[in-house]
């Protein structure tokens, strides 16, 4: 077992394409560092908080085969430790022209004042190191994270569509993730397992557990919250597995979304394009399902959903483990009944192949927007009538909420049930939404309401959302 | 042909001459250090030994009496330098772009959530951060109004009212076959320029001050920042090289930014560096105006208008900065394409206790013509007719000649030119049947669609602002060092002045160096604004390089012993009669000959002349034309919506540069759609603005494009007036085809009437916007039709 907490080590990496080391605080964002200590400043800050993509770069995680973009402005050093990281300097000296999205962007009026392009430019060469068809919608996809206020992005993703994949040449850093690393005062440990994971945890009791960090870190880089020590999660294989059985699939607790995306794809379709919508390939590449349902925001869009689908959580301690359902997870606002020395270890999402899934994220904009509602239906059918349904909403109360009467209301009932004033009432009365910048109650309460109408046609196999047409 | 050495004959003819190097499109001349990485701002210039970074401190109420500021744990902290508050300001504390009482740094009183009240200076960044949260605020609460009415009913304006009438709009309104009112509101708008306001002061000798500001307006922050230290202007250089987007944004707000670093230099005698944070940045800085338009028009049978009456409320924030000429766009813009026979427009800025609105692209005249656009509409579903129908019989005539509300007349209409090939373009018979066929189908989604034009009048209202500057020199080697006073934010002003100093000169693109804007090379320039950027500064050096390339002309004549007439500056060489001698070996005979290679060029707009009081004149040297039409469909049971596709016709009069002309089209327009769909800006009770990052505030993403975008600029349309090639502006009046969004939203709504009413939807128009509209439209076509 490694020795988390002794001795410290710098944080090394391989940084476009050379070993470096890193003496400074685990707790320091990339960006910082990037653009303060190894002045490289084609990275930039556009808002500090993983919403506007000027900050992305490419990281290779040790477990992983390829790079993808993330926002490096919410991204700490001591996650980075045994990565491989590109930024836009390093696609830059892959050449003459450097990467072929560069020079056909440079080409094709794709930067106006030029601000969010490196970013832009590494989500794009991020794209085409992976194993996606570059057609538009993969381009949007790859887009979703990236602001750009000045071109209108037409030229953008055409010089995305018009640059053959490359695959960037990635140099696997020696080593993995070592245990403790940052400096004296600020250091993030690796615990390659679960019994070091106990043993650190006892160690530095009440540290924060890190799995991505894109909503733990934006306190970091808002606020300048410090940490002298952080656990991350991500070393641990266990957290990481993604297993199918005959009842269900299980998502380890620190799987991030973008390995788990297929896997959804496969079952659940309406609820793989959901996730990619709330989270960018930024927030994907890092972020996990079990940071998401941990950090108990009210506006997590996974917990709709699972919920709807009849999941549960393992929850492991030291002491042993226990299962419960995500429903009864949530006990107010960012409140869960997650122990002090508990982690998510996995996720669980039965397989059923009777029920009829559909999740509708409501928001200002269709992309990598905070839902205004987010309603999340399963019905399973007997014949032509509903034998059972579960619902469940987000963004509606401090908490998600799951709509019981409705649900029994429907039970024996047609689909043209879900037309009928009563099941939108039964809804209502189980809804306390609040207003807020994203919508005021009555509008939250209107769309809730409204849904089970979209459902009814969605299943009648009508198109039901604008972005279909 | 070739370029003569007569400069007459660079314009005389513009559409004959074959141009090298203006009208074609060149990219943006930093387009590879953009995708590079290596394109410098001002945050990624090397810091300088010792340099202070500042934080400022906002106040966390909307209205109070600022009775003490507690700095002291603040300065307990090790690291930081300094806090400052209105005291340590040597010289005045006034930023204010026209008017006054507009400070820096809040004295006695806060009137806005926000509203920068003290400046912290340490050792770093994060630092500075820290200790500006430790700045304790003794403030008595008073009772803040954000309410647009409220202001009017209480007469708290922060700039006079401003009438502008023409005709006898009362007789006429008494006489119409219909009157017709109506109330709209429309939001604001957050510029979310991606590179948040900076500065950079350092200090020289004496009273010297090099400040790099990331401003839109050099010269006003040369100004500012001389009278905030108590210097003369003399001892303030401001420089810019690239501004990260800019739209407005950073025409009066970095003065302030600017001017506080300065002061902090000075009182601390180290460099100082000020950025904000993008929360900071939204909390402190200014905005696009919402407005509120209360309307009325008198109308024929058929729809012409013979009367129009509209009382624009403008939300002016907590001072004035630039709301009056921002009311003023408004009200001249109210006519849009409309001959309007008679107007009663009043105009008043509404003083709230919300951050100061200042310039956003357009200035006004977006809100304008989003009321305008809106009468139309309305008129179109009182009277029965189609929208279109009702454009046509108000379109002022070509060439009539007819007047504008404030007396100019039309006499360059290209109105039925963009309108008649926009509709041709976008299919819109066989569409608008599609579109109705497919409502009576559908019965959750409904599509809607809709035509605008936009004429947008160019010049700066103030006629003194219209005037630009350069300096040209070339060297011994031929090479040539271009500065002017206007600034680079992405929109590609350089690469387009370049360009016009290449073709008089004859030269490669790349022969021309394009340095910063500084004050200390073009003196007393005016804000890079008013789309207005190569009009002005593109003269300006196209007269500096004609005046320099007359004189090596002459001496070339001389050298091949020729008529001056004869000499042809073109590929990079000078020659007549088959001789022919490099550009570089010329300037080298011209140096050793004792003949000036260097020149300030000025130029003014002609023409043009304003009486601000009365609000006639002819403010504007020519107008630009555009026309777009768009389709939206929307959904009646969340009100989600999108715009499936966009057709726009802009007249660019002859482009300096198509590719980016084209790229301020399109991207104006999807700003445009921002304001007016997704982008929402949202106070709490307590006067707060919650929407202060782009998790909560939406700016239009890659996937809200249109899928199905056609651009096409106007052909062989050189403008009628004498401007720079005969190009036209094109900054500003792209974002107002976006109302084309808006309109089309209004029509999907309405078309749950069968078309017949007009929707209840304000701007923006939300999700939660449109699904009230749907609703009330609904309840309307059962109270109404039974």
């Amino acid at each position: 077992m490694r020795q988390h907490g002794g001795m410290t080590e710098p944080i090394t990496f391989d940084l476009n394409g050379a070993p470096t080391s890193a003496e400074c605080r685990a707790d320091r964002t990339v960006l910082e560092w990037l653009r303060g200590d190894a002045l490289l400043r084609g990275t930039k800050e556009g808002c500090a908080e993983g919403d506007c993509g000027a900050c992305s770069i490419l990281m290779r995680a040790p477990d992983d085969d390829r790079y993808r973009p993330a926002n490096s402005c919410i991204l700490l050093m001591g996650q980075v430790e045994g990565a491989s990281l590109m930024t836009v300097e390093g696609l830059a000296a892959m050449g003459p022209d450097g990467h072929p999205v560069q020079s056909l962007m440079a080409e094709n009026g794709s930067s106006q004042c030029g601000f969010c392009t490196p970013g832009i430019v590494c989500a794009l060469a991020g794209l085409g190191d992976g194993d996606t068809a570059v057609d538009e919608p993969a381009v949007h996809e790859a887009l979703a994270g990236n602001l750009c206020r000045c071109t209108g992005y037409r030229p953008i993703v055409e010089a995305a569509l018009a640059t053959a994949p490359v695959k960037l040449n990635a140099a696997s850093p020696s080593g993995g993730r070592r245990a403790s690393v940052g400096s004296a005062n600020s250091q993030m440990h690796h615990p390659g397992n679960f019994e070091e994971l106990w043993a650190v945890m006892k160690t530095h009791p009440g540290s924060p557990l890190l799995a991505g960090g894109t909503d733990d870190n934006l306190s970091v880089a808002q606020a300048h919250t410090r940490h002298d020590n952080i656990i991350s999660l991500r070393a641990i294989a266990e957290l990481a597995r993604i297993e199918t059985n005959a009842t269900h699939l299980s998502i380890g607790g620190a799987a991030r979304w973008c390995d788990m995306l297929p896997h959804l794809e496969m079952h659940w379709p309406s609820f793989a394009a959901m996730l990619r919508r709330f989270g960018s390939v930024q927030v994907r590449s890092v972020s996990t399902m079990g940071g998401n349902l941990a950090t108990a925001s009210p506006i997590g869009d996974s917990a709709p959903s699972l919920i709807a689908l009849d999941s549960a959580l393992v929850l492991k301690s030291s002491a042993g483990e226990r299962r419960v359902s995500v429903e009864d997870f949530y006990t107010g606002y960012r409140e869960t009944i997650l122990r002090e020395n508990e982690v998510i270890a996995a996720i669980e999402i039965p397989l059923s192949k009777d029920v009829e899934f559909r999740v509708y994220k409501v928001s200002k904009r269709y992309d990598q927007d905070i839902s205004t509602v987010c309603g999340a239906f399963s019905v399973r059918m007997d014949g032509e009538k509903i034998a059972s349904a579960r619902i469940a909403f987000g963004g509606m109360a401090a908490t998600p909420v799951r709509c019981r009467s409705a649900e029994s209301l429907l039970v024996g009932k047609p689909l043209e049930a879900l037309n009928d004033a009563r099941i939108s009432d039964a809804i209502e009365a189980d809804l306390a939404p609040m207003s807020d910048m994203r919508g005021t109650a009555n509008y939250r309460m209107r769309v809730a309401r409204n849904l089970p109408k979209r459902l009814a046609l969605d299943l009648s196999g009508e198109i039901v959302e604008v972005m279909a047409l | 042909m070739n370029i003569r050495t007569d400069p007459k004959a660079l314009k005389a003819d513009p559409l004959a001459i074959e141009r090298k190097v203006v009208g074609r499109s060149h990219p943006h001349d930093s387009a590879r250090r953009h995708v590079r990485g290596e394109a410098i701002y001002i945050d990624d210039m090397p810091e300088l030994p010792g340099t202070l970074h500042l934080a400022p401190v906002l106040s966390p109420v909307a209205k109070g009496k600022l009775k003490n500021i507690d700095t002291s744990a603040a300065l307990d902290l090790n690291g930081v330098a300094s806090v400052i508050t209105a005291a340590d300001i040597p010289g005045s504390n006034e930023a204010a772009p026209i008017l006054a009482n507009e400070p820096f740094l809040a004295e006695d009183e806060v009137l806005h959530v926000g509203q920068i009240v003290a400046v912290v200076a340490a050792t770093s960044f994060e630092l500075a951060q820290q200790a500006a949260r430790l700045v304790v605020l003794d403030i008595e609460e008073k009772a803040p109004n954000f309410d647009l009415d409220t202001a009017f009913d209480a007469d708290d304006f922060t700039h006079p009212t401003q009438l502008l009438a023409s005709g006898d709009a009362a007789s006429e309104m008494a006489k119409a076959d219909e009157v017709i009112s109506g109330s709209l509101t429309m939001g604001g708008q957050d510029h979310f320029y991606l590179e948040t306001h900076i500065a950079l002061a350092i200090l020289g000798e004496d009273e010297d001050m090099l400040v790099w500001s990331s401003t839109q307006h050099p010269t006003e922050v040369q100004v500012h920042t001389a009278l905030a230290l108590g210097v003369a202007s003399h001892r303030v250089d401001v420089q810019i090289r690239r501004m990260g987007g800019a739209f407005g944004g950073k025409e009066s707000q970095p003065t302030i930014i600017a001017g506080l670093a300065a002061v902090m230099a000075r009182l601390t005698g180290k460099p100082c560096s000020f950025r904000l944070r993008r929360h900071d940045d939204m909390a402190a800085t200014g905005k696009r105006h919402g407005f509120k338009m209360d309307w009325q028009v008198g109308v024929s049978k058929t729809g012409r208008i013979a009367a129009m009456k509209v009382k624009a409320l403008a939300n002016s924030g907590h001072v004035a900065d630039l709301t009056g000429p921002v009311v003023t766009r408004a009200l001249t813009h109210f006519d849009n394409c409309y001959h309007l026979p008679a107007t009663d427009f009043t105009g008043f800025s509404a003083k709230t206790n919300t951050v100061s609105n200042t310039a956003f692209r357009g200035f006004g005249g977006p809100q304008g013509i989003l009321a305008s656009e809106a009468m139309i509409d309305e008129i179109a579903r009182h009277l029965g007719k189609d929208p279109n129908e009702v454009r046509a019989v108000n379109y002022y005539g070509p060439g009539t000649g007819e007047e504008t509300p404030y007396g100019q007349p039309v006499d360059d209409n290209r109105i039925t030119d963009v309108v008649d090939r926009v509709m041709e373009n976008a299919e819109w018979t066989r569409r608008r049947i599609e579109i109705d066929e497919f409502n009576a189908k559908s019965p959750v989604l409904k599509k809607g669609l809709a035509m605008m034009p936009v004429k947008f009048g160019i010049s700066f209202n103030l006629t003194a602002l219209n005037q630009g500057g350069a300096l040209v020199h070339v060297y011994m080697d031929g090479s040539v060092h271009l500065n002017h006073g206007g600034t680079e934010m992405g929109q590609g002003l350089n690469t387009k002045v370049a360009q016009v100093v290449a073709e008089v000169f004859g030269l490669p693109l790349d022969a021309i160096s394009i340095t910063p804007t500084t004050t200390g090379k073009v003196p007393n320039t005016s804000a890079t604004a008013a789309s207005a950027g190569s009009d002005l500064n593109g003269a300006a050096a196209f007269n500096a390089a004609t005046a320099i390339r007359a004189r090596m002309a002459k001496a070339a004549a001389e050298h091949f012993d020729c008529p001056v007439e004869d000499i042809i500056f073109e590929d990079g060489s000078v020659s007549a009669g088959g001789r022919s001698i490099t550009f570089g070996t010329l300037a080298k005979h011209c140096w050793a000959e004792r003949i000036g290679l260097s020149e300030a060029g000025f130029y003014k707009t002609p023409k043009i002349h304003w009486d601000g009081k009365t609000l006639k004149g002819r403010p504007f040297f020519y107008y630009t034309y555009g026309a777009a039409v768009s389709e939206v469909v929307i959904d009646t049971l969340t009100g989600e919506n999108r715009c499936l596709r966009t057709d726009i016709v802009q007249d660019c009069g002859k482009p300096l540069n198509p590719v980016i002309d084209l790229g301020q089209i399109e991207g104006g327009f999807v700003q445009g759609m921002g304001w007016l769909t997704c982008e929402e800006l949202w106070w709490d009770d307590k006067g707060k603005l919650r929407t202060i990052g782009p998790s909560t505030y939406k700016i239009p993403g890659s996937r809200d494009v249109p899928p199905v975008f056609n651009v096409s600029i106007l052909d062989d349309k050189p403008n009628r007036e004498d401007t720079v090639f005969r190009s036209k502006a094109i900054g500003e009046p792209p974002l107002m085809l976006a109302i084309s969004v808006w309109l089309a939203l209004r029509d999907a709504v309405s078309s749950l009437s069968g078309g017949r009413y007009a929707a209840a939807l304000n701007a923006p128009a939300t999700p939660e916007a449109v699904l009230i509209a749907v609703d009330a439209m609904k309840e309307k076509v059962v109270s109404k039709d039974g």
